[in-house]
């Protein structure tokens, strides 16, 4: 009789779901004990309420980020016959219809620049703020099975769904080339500001989104206020018409909508015309008491939405 | 001590109904808020108001490097809670956790999938939310997609998947994670028993890769085979923790109220007639101690006491054994003591009888016993579900598991002798097939 000695076998070789593994030898024995580290990678403690967004802990995990605007970008036009020519249909259409109605048969004022061009302008940050706002404010309800099971910063789920509206702004983009040339408006410097108006309407729609997204999560009554709000926005934010359309006496007021100096940044940018400076100023002070509030809330209502949602 | 992980004085409140009322509406905020410093001038608050329940109250304990620790509890005694307060998806009310180490949480398997996704892109996006590197999912991507068997359909859209398929693909991605500490909720409740076997393969060979596996399972059986030490949760309290046998031996006596020791003091309540009662039961080990775990190698007792009040009857004790599934393992009748065919005198009597070790199958065994007369054949009385034990099957690789550690099937799992005839000559296998 002879018994020939049991070859080692490799962890992962399943046959017929039996898994075999060398009982005891030593390279799978468990790992020094000196190796710990001297302090823990990760406490957890009740935390205090003054907590600021941890920047490192966000930067840890950015390529979840990165997945999970992937996904949303991936997902969106799944399905769908014309897939992300959607991103182009809604502000184009809207365009027109604003044209028929608001440009010629209501005469709106356009500041010299043809009205289909100047709406068209003004939906671009309109529709992907719209958009952004509503995704990101109904994104942590739409993940609660991410929220009960696994840990990682909550901020990102409502910043990918502002994320993959990126995507969307560019493609619409697209479309503002030919109807320039059509329109023969050429472009200068000032095209140089529009990373910076679309740095600052990201930002603002990350801000409301965030402050929403976790207000969602308590009251859901924010699902439904959420379209009426962005419906009654857009007419306060100077898209369908120019701000320079109000009473001059009445003009302070459509500036404190932080929407309005973005949108009219963007026309300026576009169209050679002289920004508003303190529009802008107004917004960027604006946008930064609102994305500080907002975290600050969101930070304050994270720790209970697993408890909650 | 060099502890991975340390929890100490953790103590989580809920205040009842938030977990079932999911949320308040505004309306009711605003009506509260406008009426709280009223309140406040009486003195109330409804916050303080509203009835509360700790969920965990004062936990503690350290985890070792490399070990492998199981929680056990009722329903509601606060594992899922305490497993959410490591996973940091859930805040403690109070208390302090340190971890010494990179965790990875599997409270269920597929967390995050989009059934519009293809197989591949679920890869990446759960490795991603379970907190792999884009780097090291790629590379061990061929794995999860031979792990999971389901190359054919890599690229197919997971809605199309069958349930079996989904869960392997799920089950794969996060068998692949490699953290210092892995905290695992009842993970193997799903699937069939095919999957449930390769959860628990891949799990004890991630607890023998010296990583700290941290586990909650309702299934004794596989607590006991791949924890070394076990916490018993109950009503938010550490109730018990220490070796496996001893706190799954003790759960299991207070779940399913049935213990190792038995006994019918009390003459109407014992069961039995004019002729014979029982009056107690017991199952032992060898030093005779009454246990209610024993490892499978060991050999088991079972002591009958009886008390004959008529003379002249031939009793022969049995003892019926069921498993958990309610099977009828075996029955034992005592035919060699020499009271075969011997009539019995008004007495106390000890009746005990062994069973091997390296015998049963792991799992709980319920012990019913009985004193019949064959002729004319009468029962004098059964107590069903008497006394019950678990048998425990450790990975030791001296039972008759070998170094198998999946579920075996079979309500016996004896160790026989196996003899290999080894030549090299392969004709001579041949003339003997034909």
């Amino acid at each position: 009789m002879d018994l020939t000695t049991d070859k080692k076998v490799d962890d992962s070789q399943i046959t017929n779901g039996i898994s075999s593994y060398p009982s005891s030898a030593p390279e799978l024995l468990g790992p020094n004990p000196s190796t710990l580290p001297a302090h823990p990678l990760v406490t957890i403690e009740p935390s205090k309420s003054w907590d600021v967004i941890d920047i490192g802990e966000i930067w840890a995990y950015r390529e979840l980020l990165y997945f999970l605007i992937w996904r949303d970008v991936k997902v969106r036009y799944k399905q769908t016959a014309l897939g992300a020519a959607w991103a182009i249909i809604q502000p184009l259409f809207t365009m027109v219809i604003f044209t028929i109605f608001f440009g010629r048969l209501a005469g709106v004022p356009s500041n010299n620049v043809p009205y289909p061009l100047f709406a068209y302008a003004g939906l671009l940050p309109w529709t992907f703020f719209s958009n952004a706002v509503t995704n990101s404010g109904n994104s942590l309800i739409s993940s609660a099975n991410l929220i009960t099971k696994v840990y990682f910063p909550r901020t990102l789920i409502p910043a990918a769904a502002v994320g993959s509206g990126l995507l969307d702004l560019a493609i619409a983009f697209t479309i503002i080339v030919p109807l320039m040339i059509y329109y023969r408006v050429s472009v200068n410097w000032h095209i140089l500001m529009l990373p910076v108006v679309i740095f600052l309407t990201t930002l603002l729609a990350l801000s409301v989104g965030l402050w929403l997204s976790a207000l969602n999560v308590k009251f859901r009554d924010v699902r439904f206020a959420l379209p009426f709000l962005i419906q009654l926005w857009l007419f306060v934010s100077p898209v369908i018409y120019p701000a320079s359309f109000l009473p001059a006496r009445a003009r302070w007021l459509i500036w404190l909508n932080p929407m309005t100096g973005i949108i009219e940044g963007y026309r300026s940018s576009l169209f050679n015309q002289p920004f508003n400076w303190i529009a802008l100023a107004i917004s960027t002070v604006l946008t930064i008491i609102l994305s500080t509030y907002a975290l600050y809330t969101f930070r304050k209502m994270e720790k209970r939405f697993a408890d909650i949602i | 001590m060099n502890a991975i992980v340390r929890v100490q004085n953790v103590s989580k409140q809920f205040r009842i109904g938030e977990r079932e009322a999911l949320y308040e509406t505004l309306r009711e905020t605003i009506t509260s808020t406008v009426r709280a410093p009223f309140r406040k001038l009486k003195g109330l608050n409804s916050k303080r108001n509203s009835p509360t329940i700790w969920a965990l109250k004062d936990v503690s304990f350290e985890i070792s490097a490399g070990e492998t620790l199981g929680i056990i509890g009722h329903n509601g005694a606060g594992k899922s809670t305490l497993l959410k307060v490591l996973s940091r998806i859930t805040q403690p009310t109070s208390g302090r956790v340190e971890l010494y180490g990179r965790v990875a949480s599997l409270l269920e398997v597929g967390t995050g999938f989009h059934p519009e996704l293809t197989g591949k892109e679920n890869i990446f996006l759960n490795g991603a939310i379970l907190g792999m590197r884009k780097s090291e999912i790629r590379q061990k991507f061929d794995e999860i997609v031979a792990f999971a068997e389901i190359d054919a359909f890599i690229d197919t859209p997971v809605k199309y998947y069958s349930s079996g398929m989904y869960v392997r693909l799920a089950f794969a991605v996060a068998a692949h994670l490699e953290p210092e500490i892995l905290i695992v909720d009842e993970v193997l409740a799903v699937g069939d028993a095919e999957f449930q076997k390769k959860c628990l393969g891949k799990m004890s060979a991630v607890a023998k890769g010296g990583r700290t596996v941290l586990f909650v399972s309702h299934n004794m059986s596989a607590i006991s085979r791949l924890c070394s030490r076990v916490i018993l949760l109950g009503h938010g309290v550490v109730e018990r923790q220490g070796p496996v046998h001893d706190v799954i031996g003790h759960y299991l006596s207070s779940v399913f109220n049935s213990v190792g020791f038995r006994s019918w003091p009390d003459d109407a309540t014992a069961p039995g007639n004019g002729i014979v009662r029982l009056r107690s039961l017991r199952v032992h080990d060898k030093a005779n101690e009454t246990r209610e775990t024993l490892d499978i190698r060991q050999s088991v007792a079972i002591e009958m006491q009886y008390e004959v009040l008529s003379p002249g009857h031939v009793l022969i004790p049995n003892l019926h054994f069921y498993n958990e599934h309610g099977v009828c393992v075996f029955v034992l009748h005592d035919f060699n003591s020499g009271w075969r065919r011997r009539s019995r005198e008004i007495g106390a009597y000890t009746t005990t009888a062994w069973i091997p070790g390296n015998f049963l199958a792991e799992g709980r065994l319920t012990v019913g016993a009985a004193i019949t007369t064959y002729t004319p054949m009468h029962i004098h009385f059964y107590e069903q579900d008497a006394v019950a034990f678990q048998v425990v099957d450790s990975l030791e690789g001296d039972s008759a598991r070998g170094d198998y550690v999946g579920h075996i099937p079979g309500v016996v799992r004896p160790i026989v002798d196996w003899n290999t005839a080894f030549s090299p000559d392969r004709e001579l296998l041949e003339s003997r097939v034909k």
